[in-house]
């Protein structure tokens, strides 16, 4: 068995990986300049099939990139993501550049401002390349809920790249990005990154500021790194992590150095495998590479223990009635009042909210304000929310109660590989059921990552979730690197270093 | 048939922090429009609040005032309807109910009802955001059209709502200037009405005399004065009285009172019937108020009006009319107690403040602390007075010029040469001067017409240009005529 990406799509110093890039543009060994080029020359010849990114931003990338060799030639001191271009989902704020969301009713909207993390991004002297595509307002596991097409998973075209992060992970599959902003919500992170074969993270809630990512459901949004590989993953993840005043429910928790993290190794770690997550819905390859996966790390000293994670079967309805009540109230703003699309010559105010509103979304958006509108209606409010937030505290109990015995949970990610555009997008229960094993984490607010651990019968990546403590993305990160390091086929870092 | 009306207050005032409840924006007043706004307040995308501690120190403020029972923890809440002066599409509020605690509840604030002393109960206090401006009638505003100002939008607000204590419209206008002077004297609001820094709805039942049940109760809007708020509420009275005589009923609604042609109408249903789905405000993490942080407010707060009142009767000696007036605002109250700890006499200070002071300040439309006359330098005018250097008369002259001038009294006299006339040889010579050259009336006097006194003592001030010791004065005329 072997990986590989789709013939022809990465070529020279994109296919490095961005840890070893950074060491050399530093080094002088190569240009940002160079890797920028490269880049949108791959971006140029992929992306009309793939439609991962909404916006490339070519000459404000190259004039960077330029900005930086410049300060590198001159020995300046520069950040710690010098010259390294990262693909920004399009839910995150950037200042200048248009952010929409996937979404009509902010096609043409141009923030005033950067999100906290684009602002650590600069600072870190990072290269932003362009706006990837996603489900509109983060609302969907496949991608095809965006106004602006459908991305297609480069392992397959004719497969979704999953979402809601869909643009991200494509990006990156495709040789289109080296690093990858995504949001997780539900599992908008690391599902697609099942879907695609990259690695994606979705840190603890309060890990990552929210300033600036426009908001689905405030309580469980993270925005989180994406990459082609574990240890690019910790790079991004060191930049954007840490205490932001200008959001409140940021912890001012002290960030390790993930990195280094990386080479403990997992010797002596407990692994627990929650045994609702192996019932009925699991593809069977999906269920023998991950458990092929986790004897490798037992190979590798660490223990398995089976837990349990009792309230799993609620983790779906709670979800859905949390998340699309705040989604209610989070899109109220797109009126038509003051930014965004606004029907032309509506009679009165009353119709221009129900025309702007009615026209701006799409049906999957409507379908979510409808329902977290009404499961906060008088009436129905202690039935639906309130007892929803009971469940979820519940939900919370049990992971505290499992990662007491075991230092991380390991999972599938997805229940399947990628499924085929148009396969579920007119089955609603069907697209939610495979975010399944991702969405307790978002309600938890714990730590999880997707990292490949395999391949499906078709050729098609399978990823593997390891979720942990709160604000332990360290060991998360461990074990994935183990994975990564001990899959049955060259990972890319071995793979691009036989072919230079 | 007797009836007893019963009336709750919910008022809004603006908190007087310099920036809005949830971002840096200025809350600044009377600015053009549209210049106090950023992403935050204008509700753009992805953007989060974060809340002003100043904000929530001055509602805990009101709340230790009033002996409200302030929750060591509550939340804020969405308040979701749409709106184009409300730009997220929710305002975030607070609640009452058993799981959604607001701020402070309980507490209460005394008035005065024909001269006895009635406790208005408080049901809550707690915080939220103001919304925009819309603007439909300026002459710029195209036909048809709404303009929207942000200026407003997250100004931060406190609610409070009384218990329906309140049983006449002379309470309501008592309570609230109560309310309003406590608010003034925290130096948490500014208490300007016509600013909108107060605003004030109300609900209001009336039913017969002795009736165990309350009547349907009615809601008013919209009232931005004390005066509208009495007339309104006087015509509500009338209008449900009215229709319970004629055996009709009322029903429960919203109305709106038209201070122009002074009548009370019922709001569109439309804009009553809400469902505002209120749910705990996900963006913001709880309020905390722990003892340490309130023993350092209760040690910052500023002596509240009653008890002030009560220890200017104790400590100065004063009437309780006076203690009344000085204690108002806490600007008068703090100008006459430094005018007194510089000298002057307690009771002389307090004629004085409550007098020429106040008649200055409300023709000036200023603060005490304005007035260009310091405590101190009023302290010392005073005490010319005492000292017999000046007369009443002429220290109100003297005063008037300090006024204009803002120099000092001991300047003034100097240089005008304004010293009172005490020296009993001179004041003599001049009385004889008086008596000589009005021969008939002294006649008249000494045949027992005594009320000509007056007249001689009239004299004697033209003469010295009103600089003689009146008192002195009247005792040489007295001894030269009884003679």
């Amino acid at each position: 068995m072997s990986f590989s990406y789709p013939e022809g799509q990465t070529s020279g110093a994109t296919q490095l990986p961005a840890y070893e890039l950074l060491a050399k543009i530093s080094k002088g060994e190569i240009t940002s300049t160079q890797v920028i080029e490269t880049l949108l020359g791959q971006i140029e010849k992929n992306d009309q099939q793939i439609n991962a990114y909404l916006l490339v931003l070519r000459s404000e990338a190259l004039e960077k990139a330029r900005q930086i060799d410049r300060k590198i030639a001159r020995g300046q001191k520069v950040g710690k993501l010098a010259g390294i271009p990262v693909a920004v989902k399009d839910n995150i704020c950037t200042k200048g550049v248009r952010t929409t969301c996937g979404s009509k009713i902010l096609e043409n909207f141009v923030p005033p401002y950067d999100a906290t993390v684009i602002e650590r991004l600069k600072a870190a002297d990072a290269v932003l390349v362009g706006k990837t595509n996603m489900d509109e307002f983060a609302m969907g596991s496949s991608t095809e809920t965006s106004y602006f097409g459908v991305t297609k998973n480069p392992h397959d075209p004719e497969r979704v790249p999953g979402g809601s992060s869909g643009g991200s992970a494509a990006a990156l599959a495709a040789g289109e990005a080296l690093l990858a902003l995504g949001s997780d919500t539900g599992g908008s992170i690391r599902q697609p990154a099942s879907f695609c074969g990259v690695v994606g993270l979705k840190p603890t809630y309060g890990r990552v500021s929210r300033f600036g990512l426009v908001a689905y459901a405030s309580s469980l949004d993270q925005i989180g790194p994406m990459a082609r590989n574990v240890r690019d993953c910790a790079l991004l993840l060191q930049v954007i992590a840490g205490h932001d005043p200008c959001d409140s429910t940021s912890a001012d928790v002290p960030v390790p150095q993930y990195l280094s993290a990386l080479r403990k190794g997992i010797k002596g770690l407990t692994i627990g495998l929650p045994r609702e997550y192996f019932a009925e819905g699991l593809e069977q390859e999906v269920k023998s590479a991950l458990l092929s996966a986790v004897e490798r790390l037992q190979d590798q000293g660490a223990e398995v223990e089976e837990v349990t994670l009792p309230h799993t079967e609620y983790a779906i309805p709670t979800y859905y009635l949390l998340a699309t009540a705040e989604a209610s109230a989070n899109l109220a703003r797109y009126d038509g009042v003051r930014y965004g699309f606004r029907v032309k010559n509506p009679p009165n105010l009353d119709q221009m909210y129900r025309r702007t509103r009615s026209q701006g979304f799409g049906a999957e958006v409507k379908r979510r304000i409808m329902l977290g509108t009404y499961a906060l209606s008088a009436g129905y409010y202690d039935a639906y929310y309130l007892k929803a937030q009971k469940v979820r505290t519940l939900i919370m109990e049990d992971f505290q109660q499992a990662l007491q015995r075991a230092d991380v949970l390991v999972t599938p990610t997805s229940p399947t590989a990628a499924f085929k555009i148009g396969e579920k997008i007119d089955d609603p229960l069907q697209m939610y059921l495979s975010d399944i094993y991702t969405i307790s984490a978002n309600l938890a607010g714990i730590p999880g990552i997707s990292v490949p651990c395999g391949l499906s019968s078709h050729g098609l990546p399978i990823g593997i979730q390891i979720l942990g403590r709160h604000f332990d993305e360290e060991t998360i990160l461990r074990v994935a690197y183990a994975v990564e390091q001990n899959v049955n086929w060259p990972s890319t870092e071995e793979k691009t270093k036989k072919e230079m | 048939m007797e009836y007893e009306t019963m009336i709750g207050l919910e008022i809004h005032a603006q908190l007087s922090t310099k920036s809005k409840i949830f971002c840096g924006c200025s809350t600044e007043f009377g600015d053009q429009p549209n210049t106090h706004g950023c992403p935050i307040c204008l509700g753009m995308p992805g953007v989060l609040p974060v809340l002003n501690h100043k904000a929530v120190e001055y509602a805990l403020k009101l709340a230790l005032a009033v002996g409200s029972e302030i929750q060591p923890r509550s939340r804020f809440l969405r308040k979701n309807y749409f709106y184009p002066d409300l730009p997220k599409g929710y305002q975030i509020s607070q609640y009452q109910s058993e799981s959604e605690p607001p701020l402070a509840t309980g507490g209460s604030i005394e008035i005065e009802v024909d001269s006895h002393t009635k406790r208005i109960r408080l049901r809550r206090i707690h915080m939220e955001e103001d919304a925009g401006k819309l603007v439909h009638e300026e002459e710029y505003v195209p036909e048809g059209q709404s303009l929207f100002d942000v200026n407003r939008c997250g100004v931060p607000l406190i609610e409070i709502v009384t218990e329906p204590d309140i049983n006449s419209p002379e309470e309501a206008y008592q309570f609230l200037s109560k309310l309003k002077q406590i608010l003034v004297y925290l130096g948490i609001c500014e208490g300007n009405m016509e600013k909108g820094n107060i605003r004030i709805d109300t609900n209001i039942s009336v039913r017969p005399k002795g009736a165990p049940q309350l009547g349907t109760r009615t809601e008013i809007k919209n009232m931005n004065s004390l005066h509208n708020l009495q007339r309104a509420l006087e015509t509500e009275i009338k209008r449900q009285v009215g229709l319970l005589e004629r055996g009709g009923k009322v029903i429960q609604q919203t109305m709106t009172w038209d201070a122009k042609r002074e009548i009370i109408a019922p709001m569109r249903s439309k804009e009553e019937s809400h469902d505002y789905r209120y749910f705990p405000e996900p963006d913001l993490v709880p309020i905390e108020v722990d003892k340490q942080w309130l023993e350092k407010l209760k040690a910052d707060m500023p002596e509240l009006p009653t008890a002030r009142r009560r220890r200017f009767v104790q400590q100065y000696n004063l009437p309780e009319y006076d203690a009344e007036v000085l204690t108002a605002s806490r600007g008068l109250a703090d100008y006459y107690e430094e005018c007194v700890k510089s000298g002057a006499s307690p009771k002389m200070a307090s004629n004085w403040v409550m007098g020429e002071v106040n008649r200055v300040l409300n023709e000036k439309k200023i603060t005490p602390q304005e007035l260009s006359v310091t405590p101190e330098s009023l302290a010392e005018l005073l005490q010319l007075v005492s000292n017999g250097t000046l007369s009443t008369k002429i220290a109100r002259d003297v005063f008037a010029e300090m006024v204009q001038t803002g120099r000092r009294a001991g300047k003034i006299v100097k240089e005008k040469g304004l010293v009172q006339l005490t020296d009993r040889g001179k004041l003599g010579e001049v009385i004889d001067e008086v008596l000589a050259e009005n021969p008939d009336q002294r006649e008249q006097y000494l045949a027992g017409k005594k009320q000509l006194l007056g007249f001689f003592v009239g004299q004697v001030m033209k003469k010295t240009q009103g600089k003689a010791n009146p008192k002195l004065a009247n005792q040489i005329l007295q001894d030269r005529l009884r003679g």
